[in-house]
């Protein structure tokens, strides 16, 4: 207690005089820079590395199985992948799975935080549960729901009067089984965002648009949905960018099979299951430059505040 | 516009602790009700209740002649201004204020008209393509008022609407909104737990207390006939004193000396009580040795040690402990707790003319108006000096005083353009 | 206004949100304790005849316990450095003046936002040049770096709300910068920090494309991955049982983490989301 009187009698040297560092702004300085090194230099090692590499390999027609065949070829890589259909069609694909994904969650995801928001039910018990699909494992999703919807093992099939209808012989239908097991993962982290952003929400305002003249239906469009904004678009964000990267649940259910490939599967099949380096690589370039896309879109086009953000996955 | 008539209110919350017990309060068609008590009272509950944000547990509710119970809160045509004015953060004045006006899809250049008629009104003309972010306090509580008054709303409501504005501010808006509902005329009620907006403001206050109503009256009726131990405590400031007293004949023995009662009407009500509460307000305090000698003999003179003094330029604050018996004083610290008042020991605040020349620990002798003092029931809390006669006169005499100021303010409203001619 | 019947209207979201939330996983344990044969057979939701024969064949696959054992290891180790780096940073950007604490945050949130994908071609030559193909410390790094963008910006935002003047007092006191770091802020900031922890442990936990692609063996090959490759006890044999009995092991981590520290892991996950 008598630490915080102390404080309070002495004034903060405050750090604004830029001309000439005190010893104590100096030595705050050095320690910043020292205690961020570590956690900079392994971030930097795995992906400024990689990624610079990735870009030179790119350029060049290389095979991990042929390696003295390592010719330089310009953009000839890019080209090759541009003007395939094979590409043009994981695009669609990726597209289709971030497009109908981020939009199915954000309804559901703001109704399960309208739900968290209001009931007094099971209170506890429900923002419990809602945490187990984030936590478990992707791969582990995409089990449960290959194994409800597989002609062997499932029960989807009798209990929903499908018949034999194989689903993973479908590639929509393939495509709405992977849809349903990231949707089931994830809008757990889309509604606890949303319920953040509708818990900032002053009560206040809905009672006031209440005496107002507002129906329940006007009070969500005209006053809660415009003041959490933020909470949605980092929502949205975060999304897309996860959706568009999807991998796990493909590789676990279809494989890419049923032209359900995605561009990481894409990537990955051609970077590590057929060692084709330098197109592979390509890709790869090619999906991060897609992703730089979306990021700028959002950030320039729809104003998130950065540093309302972070990172998650 | 319209009455609005509370029977019998009742809200129950699910624990069973009645936060609004059996309230019975007419709102007069164009009257300035000021609902006052301290926190936690029931008034801002009370208030929820005729706006329609908080269920009724039972009792009738009446704006006009229509029973409102079940009524949506939009149904009502009430409008409210919120403690923190609920604006949008999102939307600039202008779409604030028109915000009613959107809602019951009035025509675009209807809706352009009366906002602007509203923020000329308001002087908020210049403000009205800014976001309520970049505004001041005054000037939010005014978007606010604004929001209010665009549409034809049967009665205002506002929840301690000034209670986050500094007190200069504070004092500006509380004339502002004074002058409006006169000008406007319009139902008003009015939630506060300050004292000089509620003395200032309303054509007549109602002091709840724990859900329960204690007294309805003009401000000056509670003032000077408050019905009970409570409403006397909490009207006024600083608070009325109680000094417990041992009645004997016409002399009343209280710690600070004993007290000679000339009315005999007082006399009487005090019947065969062996203990009561005297309540002196501080101003009918004086000191002594400044009284003179007329005046002298009309009240009475007793000796006390002054603890601790106050000079405030207009005012001396004198503080004058006592003992009491253990039982009065616990009950005199419950009704201290009750209304809020931090003060822990049994003392007199009296309030003294400035040339005083008492200073902290003087043995002095002080004059009482005797006059002036109640007297109170220990147990019951009863003011059993009330003078309905007097109450009587007083009612008449603010319903005259509030009939002449409307007469006047309806000679200056014809020269200014009204807000909405229909 | 509250009105009964909406009451029952939330009480049923409430009701669909449990259901949704539990009837996938319910699903698995199901599934782990059917016998392997009855797949293909029966089309039902609750085993015929229950069994721990999975969880048996599971705990005798050498390839899953070693997998179990690598996951447990290399998610622990990285949990452990990724938080204490990550705390490193963020005390230094909420806390001290120097240059470069925004170009920091902005390089955290840009790798956060990174394809995984695209880095493991190159990232896959490098380890195999240097050594680190399929070892240990060849995922630890990787998870570490992928792991610190979301502890960093966790951990600023708890250590924005620690009350500054305590540190400032210690230095009056007489403490040198890293003195009140250490004996005022790190009392303050340990629940943030633990909380960091545990999302940064499902990250590592969760992950899949790093445990497929920089792993050939059971050296190093965590569980989601070990898992994708899983053929069961015989080859003959359906694996999904066993998969299903191996994934409820690597669940039951995660429950029980979950059921500990719910408040922790929403406040975590929407800290700093939405500014306050």
């Amino acid at each position: 207690m008598s630490v915080a009187a102390r404080a309070a009698a002495q004034p903060s040297p405050s750090p604004s005089s830029r001309a000439e560092l005190s010893d104590r702004s100096r030595s705050e300085r050095r320690l910043g820079l020292l205690l961020s090194a570590p956690a900079v230099a392994v971030m930097l090692l795995v992906t400024a590395y990689p990624l610079v590499n990735a870009l030179y390999l790119s350029l060049f027609r290389y095979r991990l199985t042929a390696p003295d065949d390592r010719r330089f070829v310009w953009f000839a890589n890019y080209a090759t992948a541009l003007s395939d259909p094979l590409f043009w069609q994981d695009v669609l694909t990726t597209l289709i799975i971030t497009a109908v994904t981020v939009a199915v969650e954000l309804v559901i995801g703001f109704g399960f935080a309208m739900v968290m928001h209001r009931a007094l039910f099971a209170r506890r018990t429900v923002r419990t549960a809602i945490l187990l699909p984030y936590g478990i494992v992707t791969v582990i999703s995409a089990f449960a729901w290959k194994y409800a919807f597989d002609l062997q093992s499932g029960f989807v099939n009798s209990w929903f009067g499908a018949g034999d209808y194989a689903w993973f012989s479908h590639r929509w239908a393939s495509m709405l089984v992977i849809v349903l097991s990231e949707i089931w993962k994830t809008t757990p982290f889309v509604s606890l965002l949303l319920l953040a952003g509708l818990a900032q929400v002053p009560r206040d305002l809905g009672e006031a648009a209440t005496v107002d003249g507002a129906t329940a239906w006007q009070r969500l469009w005209r006053v809660t949905v415009p003041n959490m904004k933020a909470a949605i678009l980092v929502a949205v964000l975060f999304r897309t960018l996860d959706a568009w990267r999807i991998f796990d649940n493909v590789f676990v259910m279809t494989s890419g099979q049923q032209k359900t490939e995605t561009l990481s599967f894409l990537t990955y099949r051609q970077t590590i299951t057929r060692t084709a380096i330098g197109l592979g690589d390509a890709v790869g370039v090619l999906l991060f430059l897609s992703v730089v896309l979306i990021a700028a879109v959002f950030i320039r086009g729809f104003r998130v505040d950065l540093s309302q953000v972070r990172g998650d996955r | 516009m319209a009455a609005i008539t509370m029977s019998d209110i009742v809200k129950r919350y699910g624990d069973g602790f009645p936060a609004v017990n059996r309230v019975s309060l007419d709102v007069q068609d164009g009257e300035f009700m000021i609902l006052v008590g301290p926190s936690g009272c029931g008034k801002s509950t009370l208030l929820r209740m005729i706006v329609g944000l908080e269920d009724i547990t039972s009792g009738e509710m009446r704006i006009g002649d229509r029973i409102v119970n079940t009524v949506a809160p939009r149904q009502r045509n009430l409008s409210m201004v919120f403690q923190n004015y609920a604006l949008y953060p999102h939307l600039t004045v202008f779409e604030n204020i028109a915000f009613p006006l959107r809602l019951a899809k009035v025509p675009g250049d209807e809706v352009d008209r009366r906002v602007r008629d509203t923020a000329a009104l308001l002087e908020l003309t210049e403000h009205l393509d800014r976001k309520p972010a970049h505004l001041s306090g005054g000037q939010r509580q005014r978007v606010a008022m604004g929001r209010a008054i665009v549409r034809q709303a049967d009665a205002f409501l506002f929840d301690e609407p000034l209670s986050n504005l500094d007190a200069k501010l504070r004092g500006q808006m509380r004339t502002e909104i004074s002058r409006l509902q006169r000008r406007l005329g319009v139902t008003t009620v009015y939630v506060t737990h300050d004292q000089t907006e509620a003395m200032t403001l309303g054509d007549r206050v109602a002091v709840l207390r724990k859900g329960e109503l204690q007294q309805v009256g003009s401000p000056r009726e509670l003032y000077e006939q408050p019905e009970n131990l409570f409403v006397a405590g909490f009207i006024g400031s600083p608070s009325m004193n109680f000094l417990p007293a041992t009645p004997s004949g016409t002399e009343l023995r209280t710690p600070l000396g004993t007290l000679r009662l000339d009315d005999q009407r007082k006399v009487d009500a005090i019947g065969d009580r062996r203990i009561v509460l005297v309540g002196i307000r501080p101003a009918d305090f004086e000191d002594a040795s400044l009284v003179s000698h007329g005046k002298r003999a009309r009240g009475a003179v007793v000796r006390a040690r002054v603890d601790v003094t106050e000079w405030l330029g207009n005012e001396l604050y004198a503080y004058v402990p006592y003992e009491a018996p253990e039982d009065v004083a616990m009950r005199l610290r419950d009704l201290s707790r009750e209304l809020d008042s931090d003060q822990l020991r049994t003392q007199a605040v009296v309030a003294l003319d400035p040339s005083s020349r008492i200073h902290a620990g003087d043995d002095v002798e002080l004059w009482v108006n005797t006059a002036r003092l109640h007297l109170f029931d220990p147990s019951s809390g009863l003011n059993l000096t009330r003078d309905e006669d007097a109450v009587a006169a007083l009612a008449a005499q603010s319903d005259a005083s509030r009939e002449a100021q409307r007469a006047a303010q309806r000679t200056e409203t014809q020269e200014v353009p009204p807000i909405d001619p229909d | 206004m509250e009105t009964a019947r909406s009451k029952w209207l939330w009480a049923a979201g409430s009701l669909l949100i449990l259901v949704w939330t539990v009837f996938p996983i319910l699903w698995i344990v199901m599934l782990s304790f059917k016998q392997p044969g009855e797949i293909g057979n029966r089309h039902g939701f609750l085993p015929h005849t229950w069994t721990w024969e999975n969880y048996r064949t599971v705990f005798r696959t050498g390839l899953f316990t070693s997998a179990l054992v690598n996951s447990i290891g290399i998610s622990l180790i990285a949990t452990v450095v990724g938080v204490t780096f990550a705390t490193l940073v963020a005390y230094a950007i909420a806390r001290l003046e120097f240059p470069g604490k925004r170009l920091i945050l902005s390089f955290a949130l840009a790798i956060a936002m990174f394809p995984v994908v695209s880095l493991v071609g190159p990232l896959f030559n490098l380890w195999r040049d240097i050594g680190l193909y399929d070892t240990w410390p060849g995922l630890i790094i990787p998870y570490i770096s992928f792991a610190l963008p979301l502890a960093i910006w966790t951990l600023s935002a708890f250590f924005r709300e620690i009350p500054w003047e305590m540190e400032q007092a210690a230095q009056v006191d007489g403490a040198t910068t890293w003195q009140a770091f250490r004996k005022v802020i790190v009392p303050l900031a340990a629940p943030g920090v633990f909380t960091a922890a545990i999302l940064t442990f499902f990250f590592c936990w969760n992950d899949f494309v790093f445990g497929i692609s920089l792993t050939s063996t059971d050296n190093a090959r965590p569980v989601p991955a070990a898992l994708a490759f899983f053929t069961g006890a015989s080859y003959f044999q359906q694996p999904t049982t066993a998969i299903c009995a191996a994934a409820v092991v690597v669940t039951v981590p995660v429950v029980v983490i979950v059921l500990l520290f719910q408040r922790r892991i929403v406040a975590g996950l929407t800290a700093g989301a939405v500014k306050g």
